[in-house]
């Protein structure tokens, strides 16, 4: 039912890395208006406190604003949001770096990786 | 309105033989859904009972909503029992209206939601219900009363995946978080984890932990699963 979580993370991070990435692919835009947190519990299967939780996170992030008796939307700042999309390359870029460095291979032999596998897809 | 809707304090219950519960003291948080996990016999049932009122403690204080524990407080609390106990002659529609006449703050217009929801056929006769529609009928009666605490005791057991995830959808879509809380006995962990709240681990009629499921995850790195193995 609803959707798989991992384990070793809080669900309602995992959510809010879900719709930050919808945001960063453009199917959610500045001003879009974001689910009721009823609906988004019974989307993603999980408890309307979660969800609560996920907005409120959301908000404190400057990505998203409630307005009250309206529900939840995404920020109309597209300035933000494009910060949002440098700040989640910036992240999966220091993760990859580590494992990368961490297995002892070079800056040139990174870029060298991932050039060519660019190239290749 | 207090911040825990149920209080044990210092609770022991003796049954002839055997010692279902053993000096609990506990709080239970208000607008939650609370999950008592622990295996067969270690106590859930008989916590779920006490805080109905449909058992007294032998020793020590059970408060619901600042009141101490009664079967008078039917009004304030639904519990669902893990026994058959509906009438087999009623039919699903009867039995609704039976269940409104019951209790003042049944919710005809929510009964009727839930019954498309479950989609289950008003006009048929509840021994004629498969298992899985009577745990369905079950649960609809459940949420369809507007009490601050509804308790569920196994609701998922013995039922396929297809009724414990309808069950589990109906507890998202019908339960009202700001008034309602809701504590549910369950050994389908996993099911239920992504809808907990709270997590009360229990064994021998003791407490042995108690923890907010998303704090379970940032402070262990762990689903609920692991880290009852590494409690039990």
């Amino acid at each position: 039912m609803g959707q798989e979580f991992n384990t070793n993370q809080p669900i309602y991070l995992q959510i809010v890395q879900r719709l930050c990435r919808q945001i960063i692919r453009g199917e959610l835009g500045a001003g879009d208006k974001l689910p009721s947190v009823r609906e988004l519990a019974v989307q993603m299967g999980v408890n309307p406190n979660t969800v609560q939780r996920v907005y409120s996170e959301m908000e404190k992030l400057g990505v998203a604003e409630t307005r009250r008796g309206l529900g939840t939307f995404i920020t109309e700042r597209e300035e933000r949001l494009r910060q949002l999309r440098d700040e989640l390359m910036t992240e999966q870029i220091n993760g990859f770096v580590d494992d990368m460095k961490e297995m002892g291979f070079t800056a040139p032999e990174i870029i060298d990786g991932v050039r060519k596998n660019l190239e290749n897809v | 309105m207090p911040e825990c809707i149920v209080e044990f304090n210092r609770v022991s219950k003796k049954y002839v033989r055997q010692v279902a519960l053993d000096n609990v003291s506990l709080q239970f948080p208000q607008g939650k859904i609370i999950g008592l996990v622990g295996p067969n016999g270690s106590g859930k049932s008989t916590i779920l009972k006490l805080t109905a009122g449909l058992v007294r403690p032998s020793s020590g204080t059970v408060k619901v909503n600042g009141q101490a524990a009664h079967r008078m407080l039917a009004s304030e609390v639904s519990y669902l029992s893990e026994l058959d106990t509906l009438y087999p002659f009623y039919t699903t529609s009867e039995t609704i209206d039976f269940n409104a006449g019951q209790f003042g703050d049944f919710d005809r217009t929510k009964a009727q939601e839930l019954l498309t929801f479950m989609q289950l056929d008003p006009g048929k006769k509840v021994k004629d219900l498969s298992k899985g529609n009577r745990g369905r009928l079950k649960i609809l009666l459940s949420l369809a009363r507007k009490v601050p605490l509804i308790l569920m005791d196994e609701p998922l057991s013995g039922l396929d995946p297809l009724v414990r995830d309808s069950i589990i959808r109906s507890l998202i879509s019908y339960l009202d978080l700001e008034q309602q809380t809701v504590i549910i006995t369950t050994h389908e962990v996993t099911e239920v984890e992504p809808i907990l709240d709270t997590v009360v681990a229990v064994q021998n009629g003791q407490i042995r932990g108690v923890a907010e499921v998303e704090d379970i995850r940032i402070n262990h790195g762990q689903g609920l699963v692991e880290w009852m193995k590494e409690i039990y």
